[in-house]
């Protein structure tokens, strides 16, 4: 069963000429089949601990240390986690001119499965997909996010989830800037991967929304770079009812 | 890429739509049209048509220094049965037919060359193989001049190959007669040193159809002046180009379509991609409808991706028009660029590094690429590509 550990992850960022400690000793198991919520408010360095896994050279790990099934992921280049099982939808997916997503869903697909789909299974698989997340076929032929509104950016991600069928999927934010339909559609696509068995869901949001399409198994806060509170589902519903100011005023900020 | 997504640093794209009764396009030169030389004043690089390109690196083409020398290049004509391959003198009267040289290197050219290079393809003979101009630097100085000539309702592919080293001031002329359909791939895939200036003029026949690749990798300076005009209606003009430009290169395509006969067509699509430190590439779009050509249709984009911090890009398109009763007309240009946070999303994905540019710089060139047609020249382009590529990483 795969599982990705974080131990003690302290992270920093370089700002205005000086290191900035953004995650301060996170810790977090996650394992095949389990769905976790991250919590936080603006700020909290949800998304740092998000590019931080997925490898972004912005990002320097000044300790701790991140395994998955005993690998160490903090060693392997960006494209080698991608291909150990690791899958990060953006908070703001990235425009790529001069890739249509069609040539950009099968070169990943091809890089991460290790051998390149049989072009008539895997055309019918995308269409099959696009249409299940109700995308319009045209999208294929568009360069990568070009032009995507934020809510065909974030159908694009899970479009890409289902596609490279990742151990560990970190989910940024896929909720925000998606009207209730979006959502729905979205969380569908998200629940389907789920419902394999074979993924292991971080899902970072600020809002409790999605956890309505979505069911977490354990939820956790953060705030000022590390775990709070960790809690099962009813945590959310506290959070929905209080807010994060417990946390930001509380003891936990430095 | 987003329309006129420009990069602050290191790029300018400027456009313009001119609504004038007398062309800015002719009074921006500095001198009239003129087969001599010395009609023209040695520039000094304030002048509009010089502004972007570095005289001193010109080796002497542009003021009168360069004197050819014997070693410049050695050009073979390779062509199929049925096509008449010539060298004549100064005084052919088939020479300058398609155009004037409109600034000094290209009266330079026109001035020095000895001999020059005519290929005609008789009326109505269709060829099935391409012609091919091999133009190979021997490192010397040179001028030159070529006519290739399609008489009536004959069709050709002529693939012309600049390699090896040279410093070349050298004119072309497409001659294409009525209903006549040619198809000129040129390459310029120069030693790095190279120096390679010149003018190519089409001058399209009624009904006729002009199609061109100017691709441009090698030299330490290009500056082509692409130019089309029609003799009759009907014609149309394809006007593509690729460039890459790294690290040190200054490559300068100026274009200048004239809308001067009524219900002609033509669209230009240039794309170029930059790396490396100083890369400079410069593309000028100028189209012109005159007041008699009514019923045009235009269309010019340029694009360009900047793969690496330090190129600069200079993109000007200039559609001038003096009549309103045309079909259409437009203008694009952007540059792009590819930087961290792509490379980033795609690696994300599993995408090796090295393959990611690959994509990126493939894919914005296919679908150019893929319109040449000549295969191995297409396959010879990608493999380019990629040799570009490797260079950096
Ligand atoms: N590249 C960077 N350069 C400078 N500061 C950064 C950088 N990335 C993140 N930060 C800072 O780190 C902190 C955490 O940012 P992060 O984006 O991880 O927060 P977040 O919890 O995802 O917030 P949001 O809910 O707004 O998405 C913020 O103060 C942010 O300004
Ligand atoms: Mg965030």
């Amino acid at each position: 069963m795969a599982t990705l550990e974080i131990r003690d992850l302290h992270v920093t960022v370089e700002a205005d000429n000086a290191e900035k400690e953004i995650l301060k000793g996170v810790d977090l198991t996650v394992k095949q089949g389990e769905t976790h919520a991250i919590m936080g408010p603006n700020g909290s360095g949800k998304s740092t601990l998000a590019y931080s896994l997925a490898g972004h050279p912005k990002y320097t790990i000044t300790g701790g240390s991140v395994t998955l099934d005993g690998e160490d992921v903090l060693e392997m280049s960006v494209d080698e986690r991608a291909r150990a099982g690791l899958f990060l939808a953006m908070q703001y997916p990235v425009e790529v001119p001069g890739v249509s997503v069609s040539n950009f869903l099968r070169t990943s697909a091809t890089a991460v499965r290790g051998e390149a789909p049989k072009l008539r299974t895997w055309v019918k698989e995308v269409k099959e997909a696009m249409e299940r997340l109700n995308m319009d076929p045209s999208f294929a032929e568009r360069n990568v996010n070009e032009g995507f509104s934020g809510g065909e950016k974030k159908r694009h991600e899970i479009l890409q989830l289902e596609l490279l069928k990742p151990k560990v999927a970190i989910l940024d934010e896929t909720d925000s800037g998606l009207d209730v339909d979006a959502l729905r559609i979205v969380s569908e696509g998200v629940n389907r991967v789920r419902e394999t068995g074979e993924v292991g869901t971080l899902l970072i949001t600020h809002y409790t929304r999605i956890l309505r399409y979505i069911k977490p198994d354990y939820v956790h806060v953060f705030s000022a770079g590390r775990i709070v509170e960790s809690g099962g589902a009813e945590l959310a519903d506290k959070l929905e009812n209080e807010g994060y100011e417990a946390y930001t005023k509380g003891g936990a900020s430095e | 890429m987003a329309e006129a997504q420009n990069i602050p640093v290191g790029s300018t794209t400027a456009g313009q739509i001119a609504v004038a009764a007398e062309s800015t396009v002719a009074t921006r030169m500095s001198a009239p049209p003129s087969f001599d030389v010395a009609d023209f004043p040695v520039p000094h690089g304030r002048e509009e048509e010089w502004r972007f390109t570095p005289l001193e690196r010109l080796r002497g083409l542009h003021d009168g220094t360069a004197a050819a020398t014997g070693d410049g290049v050695k050009v073979t004509v390779e062509a199929p049965a049925g096509v008449v391959v010539e060298t004549v003198g100064r005084d052919d009267a088939r020479l300058g037919k398609a155009g004037t040289p409109v600034d000094r290197v290209a009266a330079q050219a026109y001035s020095a060359f000895e001999k020059a290079g005519v290929v005609t393809v008789p009326k109505e003979t269709v060829l099935t193989e391409p012609i091919r101009i091999a133009v190979h630097g021997e490192g010397g100085i040179a001028y030159g001049h070529q006519v290739i000539e399609l008489g009536a309702f004959a069709e050709a592919v002529v693939v012309i190959d600049h390699t090896g080293d040279a410093v070349l001031a050298a004119n072309v002329d497409y001659v294409l007669g009525d209903g006549a359909k040619l198809t000129v791939v040129s390459v310029q895939d120069w030693d790095d040193k190279a120096v390679h200036v010149g003018q190519h003029n089409a001058l399209i026949g009624r009904d006729a159809g002009f199609k061109s690749f100017v691709v441009t990798f090698g030299g330490d300076l290009v500056r082509l002046h692409p130019r089309v005009a029609y003799a009759g209606t009907g014609g149309e003009a394809e006007l593509f180009g690729l460039y890459f430009t790294d690290a040190g290169q200054h490559q300068e395509h100026r274009l200048l379509v004239d809308h001067n006969t009524p219900h002609c067509k033509s669209n230009v699509a240039y794309k170029g991609a930059l790396q490396g430190d100083d890369a400079h590439a410069v593309w000028i779009g100028d189209v012109l409808i005159e007041a008699k050509a009514e019923g045009t249709d235009t269309y010019e984009m340029n694009r360009n991706l900047v793969l690496t911090d330090g190129a600069r890009v200079d993109s000007v398109p200039n559609l001038e028009i003096e009549t309103g009763e045309i079909v259409g007309a437009g203008h694009a240009s952007a540059t792009g660029r590819f930087d961290d946070e792509q490379l980033f999303y795609l690696m994300a994905r599993g995408i090796p590094e090295h393959e990611a540019r690959r994509l990126v710089v493939r894919g914005f060139f296919a679908e150019l690429v893929q319109q040449i047609g000549v295969d191995d020249i297409e396959e010879r382009l990608l493999v380019k590509i990629d040799e570009e590529l490797e260079a950096t990483v």
